[in-house]
């Protein structure tokens, strides 16, 4: 399956497939569960996914989801939902326990990518994360909607008070640590690469 | 900006015409031509306390509703912002000297974990602009944090701010603290930031959630007249 970032972003992704089990996802995360899903041999497993860019406003996920939960319902066996809170305040949750729908575990992708407890016990208050999504498209996540790319002396209103970026990488890719790494420059912060390869997200969909 | 506009010269503005133009700058966010309309009407005689209210906050009021009603955005806000905060910089030591009024004092801000402070200082911005004393206490406050301030401020108000779902859960942390020493009815409490909603607020106990910085002004008001009107009855 070809996917375009832009798309995700945008549109999300459609589910072409009939299995038995839908996992309904957001779209930063699509390469990811296809990969997954692909290494597992989870041919009944098909992926939808919502537009990656309610990331940036996380009150229209649950309401978007729950859309999608009625539009798929009767279609499937089984239904999955790949958010984890994702800043909705327990919004996806409520969605997912009305429908008797699992999800992820944890506040965030950055969260259980690096690992649920891994991450609460490093407590990095003051780091800015990637994912290998938001690194490609950093400019359409960050720097665009903030405003920087017209209003650049803004740069440390927004993030005077951070002090690293740290890139979440899932894959090895020198391109995107080359791209993370612009990033962090361009906001004036430090700069990690963390490999957490898909984290908890690999064993939060095994059982399906 | 418009070439027209570009040929504005400030000095040449009555004073009505030159606080429409410094609220048109301020929407634009236009720091120096901001600095440079306040030292004009403060050369002409104004009262430090009547260029900020009718200028600089009036004109802010304008940035708040549009900001509210979707039709600017929080970069063009911040902009606007940035340069209500270079006039106030000229008038703070102005307003100090000529004893303009001071509606109450508040202790404000962000919670432990949490290192996001626009929404707090536009807040802390526009209570000082409205005739607060404001003690900002900065990011990443623990209850410990809250609590000092409190006893050594003596404010009429604490705010609270968040902007993540994993840290707004920490006001109830403070409140709870506050409740526990018996001191609750001692303060108003209103909590502000993205992700809350009044129903966060009311489940928090605290007095009031504020959807932004205006209304955190109005409410702060409100309760501000409700303690005097209690005080005198």
């Amino acid at each position: 399956m070809t996917l375009s970032d832009a798309t995700l972003t945008q549109d999300g992704l459609e589910t072409a497939g009939s299995g038995r089990v839908l996992i309904i996802g957001c779209g930063a995360l699509a390469r990811e569960i296809l990969a997954i899903t692909e290494a597992n041999g989870m041919d009944h497993v098909d992926l939808t996914c919502l537009p990656a860019i309610l990331h940036n406003r996380p009150d229209r996920i649950a309401p978007a989801l729950e859309a999608t939960i009625a539009k798929h319902r009767n279609q499937y066996e089984t239904l999955f939902v790949a958010y984890a809170d994702c800043g909705s305040g327990g919004a996806i949750a409520e969605v997912c326990a009305r429908h008797g729908i699992e999800m992820i575990a944890g506040p965030h992708c950055y969260s259980f990518f690096d690992g649920n407890e891994a991450f609460a016990a490093r407590d990095e208050v003051t780091s800015f994360f990637l994912t290998d999504f938001l690194a490609r498209q950093f400019d359409t996540f960050v720097t665009k909607p903030l405003g920087l790319d017209r209003h650049p002396e803004l740069r440390d209103v927004y993030f005077g008070n951070y002090e690293r970026l740290v890139y979440l990488a899932q894959t090895d890719d020198p391109a995107l640590d080359a791209k993370a790494q612009a990033a962090a420059a361009s906001l004036g912060l430090a700069y990690e690469r963390r490999k957490t390869g898909f984290g908890d997200l690999a064993a939060a969909l095994a059982p399906l | 900006m418009s070439d027209e506009e570009n040929d504005i010269v400030l000095s040449e503005l009555d004073d009505e015409e030159l606080v429409q133009q410094m609220m048109d700058d301020l929407y634009d966010g236009l720091k120096e031509e901001i600095e440079e309309g306040t030292n004009i009407l403060l050369e002409r005689g104004w009262q430090p306390y009547d260029v900020l209210t009718k200028a600089l906050v009036a004109g802010m009021t304008i940035v708040g509703h549009d900001f509210r009603d979707g039709i600017l955005f929080v970069p063009e806000v911040l902009l606007a912002a940035n340069a209500m905060k270079a006039g106030m910089f000229i008038l703070k030591p102005l307003l100090a000297e000529t004893g303009a009024p001071t509606i109450g004092r508040m202790v404000v801000g962000t919670v432990k974990g949490d290192i996001h402070d626009i929404g707090k200082n536009l807040v802390s911005m526009m209570m000082e602009g409205a005739g607060f004393e404001v003690v900002d206490l900065g990011i990443n406050c623990d209850v410990e944090k809250y609590i000092g301030a409190l006893d050594e401020e003596k404010p009429d108000i604490l705010g609270m701010s968040a902007l993540l779902t994993t840290t707004m859960p920490y006001m109830k942390v403070v409140i709870d603290e506050l409740v526990a020493q018996g001191r609750r009815d001692e303060f108003i409490v209103l909590v502000g930031g993205a992700p809350l909603n009044e129903e966060f607020g009311k489940a928090i106990g605290a007095d009031a959630y504020c959807r932004d910085a205006a209304v955190a002004v109005e409410t702060a008001k409100e309760f501000m007249a409700r303690k005097h009107n209690q005080a005198r009855a």
